[in-house]
């Protein structure tokens, strides 16, 4: 690792109306370094990069690049990647309806002319290079989530960059994409890139990273080398708490056994839909929780989109305490008393332009009837309990919800559920993207919930989070349900080699 | 933070408050017309007493036909804000269909006779069967735009092509004149009240729809339609009938247009009847701030904008501008309004208000 600073932030402000998002930030970066970005949600990861990509102008503050000491003008995403700073954000921001190479080379062909045979050419080469999985010419809506994640950091890489920026990329990536990214970041590495790597695995910045900045509430806590400032401390500088040792967390955390379970309320006899999963048994007893796991694209969430009607239904049944239901859409679903929280939740979950309060009620609303809506008051009573509830951050129940962290967003979505009162609540990885305090506010939540007798289906891409709360795991592969776990099968080891097949 | 900083910040948020209130484009539209109106001739703001063809006082100046000819563009910026917000497009086959219900109400009133003594049956009973056609040919869009997901425009273009030869049709190409003078009072006087009835008829419609709104769900959910249509279908929302609905909604606000246009004059030139007004109703719908791209909408600020657009459209009618030119003027405005609501130039204007209060305090 050499030592020569390639990019230097120095007291970065920026407000929005109403929060401070930012305050005297200072932030650096040196060439051939892995550098870990951390902080809780709303501590202002995703505002400091924007900043630094040109989305949001600062209101103070100098940014400085390669070492020049002339101030970088960054104005537009467009100037950020002219000083040779790219990003790959969380939320897939390439065009879908094109083609994989169409995306990777959009917007900078050089002159008029493309070249297309040139161009897919180039592409085809890359992605192998890569070894990502896909082809040149396919478009890139057919790919799933992780590929086309894995195509926007190829674009990215394409394009020369010495700052590259990773904010969450690893969060839709199952494990062996996840190493594969890892190979890709250490190659960029001994390129001399410098690489801010934003994430809320612990593990994966302990893999990979040479320095930590830990930011918290708009400010900078400090910056780390990575061998100074073990899990614990980490963890302890992010929530501004001093914990002993990260596994205080966990014991606080009893895994739950299930025992209190009483009857099976909602089963599924050979349920598919037209998402491709193939017929599949299923049932959850009161205040049980259970969950699905498997690999990334599985089929976890299309049995629980099944259930729901979220997805279409081509054949089996849905019974509700032994009674068979009919549900054709989702609204069938949630006059049985069920409540979905979607996996994909910007473009699922969450209706941005609407304020957090319309948001909270919406659910309860539509099943309440089109020519009964709530009134004012009673819609900001609900709006203010379930905010106090759930303690979401915002500035107040009108704030449109897009202007919230992503951990607030995914609780508002919870909090639109839990106003329904379900009987059955589907949550599908509700701890995606968020920080560890609200994970673990989450995960308490579900088993507060279930024990006072709400059926609670958790999904979760990481394993050791639903060992901590659910009592059964429904395991698939490849689309299919391929065993069931539960007691003292209920480990890490079992799931694993039942998820590759090896376990006979 | 300390407590002034919070205050200022607070002080300076004022500004850019206004300049985010929704409202603030159509009146800010609304006061400069006035002001430009006063400066150069203030005789447009004199309202006479005259008399109308019945011989009844009335009264009359421009103001008047603002509320009169606004009235229909009020009532048709009703339904293209529900049909904007749901689908995120416009229908622009409004003027068509216009000349549809006209027709058709004229068809049910004068029977095969198109010059009639005496009217076939009550006004009333050909206004029902123009409102059912309409809602019928709306329902029509909305098929096309909601089940088939057909781009608006071009769904409705459909119509627009169309329309005025189906208006035709239904007469068989006549054109029927009503000597009844109780007909022209629905788009001219009710003896005895010397304000349009129009206006009234405007006023009935924003109330059923300002009721609608608060005693329904239809706002909330062609607003969530409108921005995220697969969240919407996962809390339980029917998008494909929601934006059906819209279509069809809109359906009755043009049969109620129709039904003013053809009392006015009570006869109907096909290729005439409300030509070009759905330009105007979209463009009323813009001037009210509402994203043209659909989602949320502020029906005041749209009912606002529509009578906005008449003013500026008689005030160029004033100052002698051919009808042919009409269209280039408002061309200006609407690049005007599309400029300054694009966020980029709000942020700005926003900005420049936060700036200046800056320096102010300093």
């Amino acid at each position: 690792m050499s030592n020569k600073t390639i990019l230097e932030m120095k007291n970065i402000n920026k407000s929005f109306p109403g929060v401070r998002a930012l305050q005297g930030v200072d932030f650096k970066l040196c060439q051939g370094e892995i550098h870990a970005l951390m902080g809780e949600n709303g501590a202002g990861k995703s505002t400091l990069i924007k900043v630094l990509t040109g989305v949001y102008g600062k209101d103070e503050g100098q940014i400085f690049v390669d070492g020049s000491d002339k101030e970088a003008s960054i104005h537009s995403p467009q100037d950020a990647q002219r000083v040779g700073i790219s990003t790959v954000y969380q939320e897939i921001t390439l065009c879908p309806n094109l083609s994989v190479a169409e995306n990777m080379y959009i917007g900078r062909s050089a002159g008029a002319g493309t070249n297309w045979k040139k161009m897919n050419e180039d592409a085809e080469k890359l992605l192998q290079s890569l070894d990502i999985p896909a082809k040149a010419t396919q478009q890139l809506a057919s790919c799933s989530i992780a590929v086309q994640q894995m195509v926007a950091i190829a674009r990215a890489v394409d394009m020369d960059c010495k700052i590259l920026i990773l904010d969450e990329p690893t969060s839709s990536l199952d494990e062996q994409e996840v190493e594969k990214l890892f190979g890709l970041m250490r190659d960029l590495k001994a390129r001399g890139v410098g690489i801010i790597f934003v994430t809320h695995f612990l593990d994966q910045v302990y893999e990979v990273c040479d320095k930590i900045t830990v930011l918290r509430d708009g400010k900078l806590v400090g910056e780390y080398e990575i061998k100074d400032l073990p899990r614990v401390k980490l963890v302890a500088k992010m929530l501004g708490k001093e914990l002993d040792d990260m596994s205080d967390i966990r014991s606080e955390q009893k895994p739950y056994d299930g025992k209190d379970a009483g009857e099976v309320v909602f089963e599924a006899e050979g349920l598919y839909s037209d998402a491709g999963i193939k017929p599949f048994d299923f049932n959850i007893k009161k205040g049980e929780v259970n969950g699905f796991t498997g690999l990334l694209g599985s089929g976890r969430s299309e049995c629980v989109r099944a259930i729901f009607g979220a997805d279409r239904v081509l054949g089996g049944k849905v019974k509700k305490n032994g009674k068979t239901v009919k549900i054709t859409k989702p609204l069938d679903a949630m006059k049985n008393g069920i409540a979905y929280l979607p996996e994909d939740r910007k473009n699922d979950g969450i209706i941005g332009d609407l304020s957090v309060r319309d948001n909270i009620i919406f659910a309860s609303q539509v099943l309440r009837g089109f020519f009964k809506p709530y009134s004012k008051a009673e819609a900001n009573k609900f709006a203010e309990e379930y905010i106090k509830l759930l303690d979401i951050k915002t500035a107040s129940a009108d704030t449109p919800i897009k202007s919230l962290s992503g951990g607030n967003q995914q609780k508002v979505i919870l909090a639109r559920w839990l106003m329904t009162h379900p009987e059955y609540l589907i949550l599908d990885e509700p701890t995606r993207g968020i920080d560890i305090g609200t994970k673990i506010d989450i995960q308490k939540l579900v088993l507060k919930l279930a024990s006072e007798g709400m059926s609670i289906t958790f999904i979760s891409s990481e394993t050791d989070e639903m060992l901590r709360t659910c009592s059964r795991m429904v395991v698939m592969r490849d689309r299919k349900v391929v065993g069931e776990l539960s007691g003292d099968d209920l480990t890490q080891n079992k799931i694993m080699s039942t998820i590759a097949g090896g376990e006979k | 933070m300390g407590n002034t900083d919070v205050k200022k910040t607070k002080d300076a948020g004022f500004l850019s408050k206004i300049v985010h209130q929704q409202l603030f484009i159509p009146i800010a539209a609304l006061l400069i017309l006035a002001v430009f109106n006063l400066i150069a001739d203030p005789s447009f703001f004199k309202i006479t007493m005259g008399v109308s063809s019945t011989g009844d006082p009335v009264l009359s100046g421009y103001l008047i036909t603002i509320l009169d000819y606004g009235s229909e563009l009020a009532i048709l910026a009703i339904g293209m804000t529900l049909v904007t917000a749901a689908s995120g497009g416009q229908d622009i086959s409004v003027g068509a269909a216009i000349a549809i219900a006209g027709s058709v109400i004229l068809r049910v009133l004068c029977g095969t006779n198109s010059r009639p003594d005496e009217l076939q049956t009550s006004v009333f009973v050909a206004f029902i069967v123009a409102c059912l056609v309409a809602m019928l040919f709306g329902a029509f869009n909305g098929i096309l735009v909601a089940h088939f997901k057909i781009q608006p425009m071009v769904a409705t273009l459909i119509l627009y092509t169309a329309g005025r030869s189906i208006a035709a049709w239904i007469n068989n190409n006549e054109l029927p004149i009503i000597s009844e003078p109780s007909f022209s009072y629905y788009g001219g006087f009710i003896p005895g009240i010397p304000i349009p009835t129009p206006f009234f008829i405007a006023i009935i419609c924003v109330i059923i729809i300002a009721l609608v709104l608060k005693f329904t769900n239809l706002g909330l959910y062609t607003q969530a339609v409108g921005i995220n249509e697969k969240s919407s279908r996962l809390n339980g929302i029917n998008p494909v009938f929601i934006k059906f609905l819209s279509f069809v909604i809109l359906g009755l606000c043009v049969a109620v247009v129709g039904l003013i246009k053809v009392s006015r004059f009570s006869t109907i030139n096909y290729s005439v009847i409300a030509k070009d007004i759905e330009m105007d109703a979209i463009l009323a719908v813009a001037l009210g701030g509402n994203a043209l791209s659909g989602g949320k909408f502020n029906m005041a600020a749209s009912i606002l904008g529509a009578y906005v657009i008449q003013f500026l459209t008689t005030t160029l009618y004033k100052f002698d501008v051919q009808s042919d030119a009409l269209p280039a003027y408002k061309a200006v405005v609407v690049i005007i309004l599309v400029v300054l609501s694009a966020p980029s130039v709000r942020a700005k204007l926003s900005q420049l208000g936060k700036k200046r209060h800056v320096k102010e305090v300093a």
